[in-house]
């Protein structure tokens, strides 16, 4: 994990919970609901005390249907609100999938840009929290592989507040996954400079997007690392340890799934020669084989190696107790470097 | 001291929604299960052969009382049948000229068709269906953009703001959550906005029908959930689809009120309709009404309707034609006569006539608008397929300059 500070306060979950009231604050057309989300502040506390401050109108709990709670996010965003909704678990959001695709998704191809859906999907997502069967999924490249979601993914608390707001500032609908396995993970930043970060930034660039770039968060010129969400901290990990050996490993956090960065990917890999990709989700047509085929399409002639990819296996999420030999950790990365043809 | 049998156990307290209900039936002096239990019979103003029936035969009481329209609203409702049969026709024919890539023809459901369109206040929305094209045009949508869809340019080609219309839906049902999400938004800025939910028998059956009744009668929102009930979902009977006694008998188990009414008398669905969109604004309650009607013709032009129902019972709902009843009862009432039904017919000849100049004619598309509008600002790589696509279209045009 990145830096800890002992003075900071702000981990991911407060910073997530500060996004959404400072953007309540801001806006009155802001809704937070779903289910367990209003007296309860959610299964994961993500908005704990927004019904408090904001009353029932603004932040309540629903019916328990996922589907029902897509559905009603399409008519109240088609009726001027911007609803921030939460899927309680990955694996729960499936109920909701037909909206999502279908309506969530297309609506604002479908009337030629009339009608846009400014819907926030807030998922928890991922493992390594010892969490039973339906409750670890990394299911991002179904909604990736959906022409008209944007699909975020931040790895830091800072990131977590920023991305947030911006996907609710945006009028694209965006499926917002939130790697609950960094829920109380700490950023050096305090929420007022990240506050005063993201409300300096133009209007425009609020709207269409300024966060959809991939960040290096670790300098490097042997190999780029490239990863996103709760696969960051394990790639800086890796890169660390990867030093020890005399290599020299940059890491990029992709943030954003959609849109996607190729520009950033390019440059990091032209400039390193080689690269692996590391993704908790199953390698079989994934966000990490998309990242791959990227590289090869774009940087064939500057690779010293074939791209990598260190993923899940092609397996349904393992019973807790085993889903330590399912999750890329270091070792598998250090691995993946190790094939890669050092010697020229 | 509270009745031991009636005491809510701690934790278990009635929800308000329920005393909403209650408070409603107390007013009409039934009780909540007569309330929102559908009368004993459909409700029925206009007999097969279109006279009026007697008051005490109309299936109308306490809780269900349906008020005829006024005269002119009636007038008006009867230009519109006949410019929504019309429509049908014409649209009919264009299919099969090959001008249309597909249409869902409503030949013998126009009175719904039109009702739906009529209860409404400008204010209020629509969520119709891939079915409900008559609806669309007598909500008042341009004609021509409603075609849009069924030629192949565009998936809708009107604007839902503008007419407060969804975009008509073809995953069944997920449109009635999109209803329940308008009333919502009204209701929490404080707007009397009434919508009207559209879906068809079959899709009864679907997850969203269930989960929209419900979200609406939780949230207490004035959403008129109405159920066209013409007997099939393409080729399979409503007798396997529900084992209910009726479809408006859904709508009790969660805690709404159900009506059913014939589906092909225009007098009776207008009231029912017109009612229940009142007692929906008045309440904010949602409501069901179920017409029972009939689909005169196949599901859509690739259908086989041979393979699946006989010419006898299709000739057997001829005798009850929305359209026919109408006019004799009109007729006979003294409310239209050779001129008004002249006009009317020359009225709704014109819709069509410019229907069919529209559709013959072959407008050019953009094939690089389908990168415009997937985002609100086109990502890198939709730019870079744009180009692409672009790229490929001038070197046709050259290619054929060069021949
Ligand atoms: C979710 C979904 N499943 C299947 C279909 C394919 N389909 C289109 S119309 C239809 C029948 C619907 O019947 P009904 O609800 O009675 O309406 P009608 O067509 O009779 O007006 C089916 C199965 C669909 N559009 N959406
Ligand atoms: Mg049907």
């Amino acid at each position: 994990m990145s830096t800890i500070t002992a003075t900071s306060t702000t981990t991911f979950a407060s910073a997530l919970n500060t996004a959404m009231s400072d953007a309540m604050e801001a806006d009155e057309s802001v809704v937070v609901f779903g289910e367990d989300v209003g007296t309860l502040g959610g299964v994961f506390r993500i908005t704990d005390g927004l019904t408090k401050r904001f009353g029932s109108n603004r932040c309540f709990d629903t019916p328990l249907a996922e589907s029902g709670i897509a559905g009603t996010a399409v008519g109240m965003a088609i009726n001027g609100m911007r609803p921030v909704i939460e899927m309680q678990f990955d694996a729960f959001a499936f109920p909701a999938l037909e909206q999502i695709f279908s309506h969530i998704a297309k609506m604002a191809n479908r009337t030629r840009g009339r009608v846009r859906l400014p819907i926030v999907i807030r998922i928890p997502y991922g493992g390594g929290v010892g969490g039973v069967e339906h409750h670890c999924d990394s299911s991002e490249a179904y909604y990736a592989h959906t022409a008209g979601l944007k699909v975020f993914t931040p790895s830091t608390a800072a990131d977590a507040y920023l991305m947030l707001r911006e996907a609710i500032d945006t009028e694209d609908p965006v499926v917002f996954f939130e790697p609950k396995k960094l829920y109380w993970s700490k950023a050096p930043e305090d929420l007022s400079t990240l506050r005063q970060a993201y409300e300096s930034e133009s209007e425009n660039s609020r709207r269409i997007g300024a966060q959809g770039q991939a960040v290096v968060v670790r300098e490097g010129s042997d190999v780029s690392i490239v990863s996103y969400g709760p696969s960051v901290a394990t790639a800086l990990k890796a890169a660390e340890a990867a030093a020890e050996d005399g290599i020299s490993a940059e890491v990029l956090d992709m943030r954003s799934l959609v849109p996607f960065d190729e520009a950033g990917l390019i440059r990091s890999v032209e400039k390193t020669g080689r690269a692996v990709v590391v993704a908790e989700a199953q390698g079989f047509v994934s966000v990490a084989s998309e990242i791959a085929a990227r590289i090869q399409e774009r940087c064939f002639h500057s690779l010293a190696s074939p791209v990598l990819r260190v993923t899940g296996f092609d397996i349904p999420y393992p019973a807790p107790k085993l889903e330590e030999h399912h999750l890329p950790d270091v070792d598998r990365i250090l691995d993946a470097l190790d094939e890669m043809q050092w010697e020229d | 001291m509270d009745d031991p049998k009636t005491a809510p156990e701690p934790g278990h307290e009635k929800a308000e929604q329920a005393s909403r209900i209650f408070a409603a039936s107390r007013s009409f002096g039934i009780t909540p299960e007569q309330y929102m239990l559908p009368a004993q019979q459909q409700i029925r103003m206009l007999d097969a052969a279109g006279t009026l029936v007697p008051v005490e035969q109309q299936g109308t009481g306490p809780g269900h009382e349906y008020p005829i329209p006024e005269d002119e609203v009636l007038l008006k409702a009867y230009a519109a049948l006949v410019a929504g049969r019309r429509i049908n026709d014409q649209n009919y024919a264009l299919v099969r000229q090959g001008r249309l890539a597909v249409y869902p023809s409503s030949h013998g459901q126009e009175a719904c068709q039109v009702g739906a369109a009529l209860c409404l206040e400008p204010g209020d929305w629509m969520f119709p269906t891939y079915r409900d094209t008559v609806s669309v045009i007598s909500r008042g949508v341009d004609p021509l953009e409603v075609m849009v869809s069924f030629r192949g340019d565009w998936h809708c080609g009107y604007d839902p703001r503008e007419h407060r219309v969804g975009a008509m839906s073809t995953p069944l049902t997920t449109q009635l959550l999109h209803a329940v999400g308008v009333a919502h938004a009204a209701k929490l800025r404080g707007e009397e906005t009434v919508v009207l939910a559209m879906c068809g028998d079959g899709a009864t059956s679907e997850g969203d029908f269930h989960e929209a009744l419900n979200f609406a009668a939780v949230f207490e929102v004035p959403v008129v959930f109405f159920v066209q009930n013409n007997g099939y979902a393409i080729s399979v009977p409503l007798s396997s689809q529900s084992a209910a006694p009726s479809l408006a008998h859904k709508a009790i188990g969660y805690g709404l009120a159900g009506e059913q009414v014939d589906g092909n008398d225009m007098v009776a669905v207008l009231a029912t309709l017109r009612r229940a969109v009142h007692l929906a604004r008045e309440n904010s309650m949602p409501l069901l009404v179920e017409a029972v009607t009939y689909r005169m013709q196949a599901h859509t032009n690739a259908d086989d309707e041979t393979r699946y129902r006989d010419r006898e019972e299709v000739e057997q709902w001829k005798q009850k034609d929305p359209l026919l009843r109408m006019q004799t009862f009109l007729t006979g009432e003294g409310l239209l006569d050779d001129d008004a039904a002249g006009r009317i017919t020359e009225a709704a000849e014109k819709v069509a006539s410019s229907l069919r100049q529209a559709m013959t004619a072959d407008p050019a598309e953009n094939p690089l608008e389908i990168f415009d509008h997937v985002y609100a600002a086109p990502t890198a790589q939709l730019l870079a397929q744009r180009a692409q696509l672009d790229d490929e279209l001038q070197r046709a045009t050259t290619d054929e300059g060069a021949q």
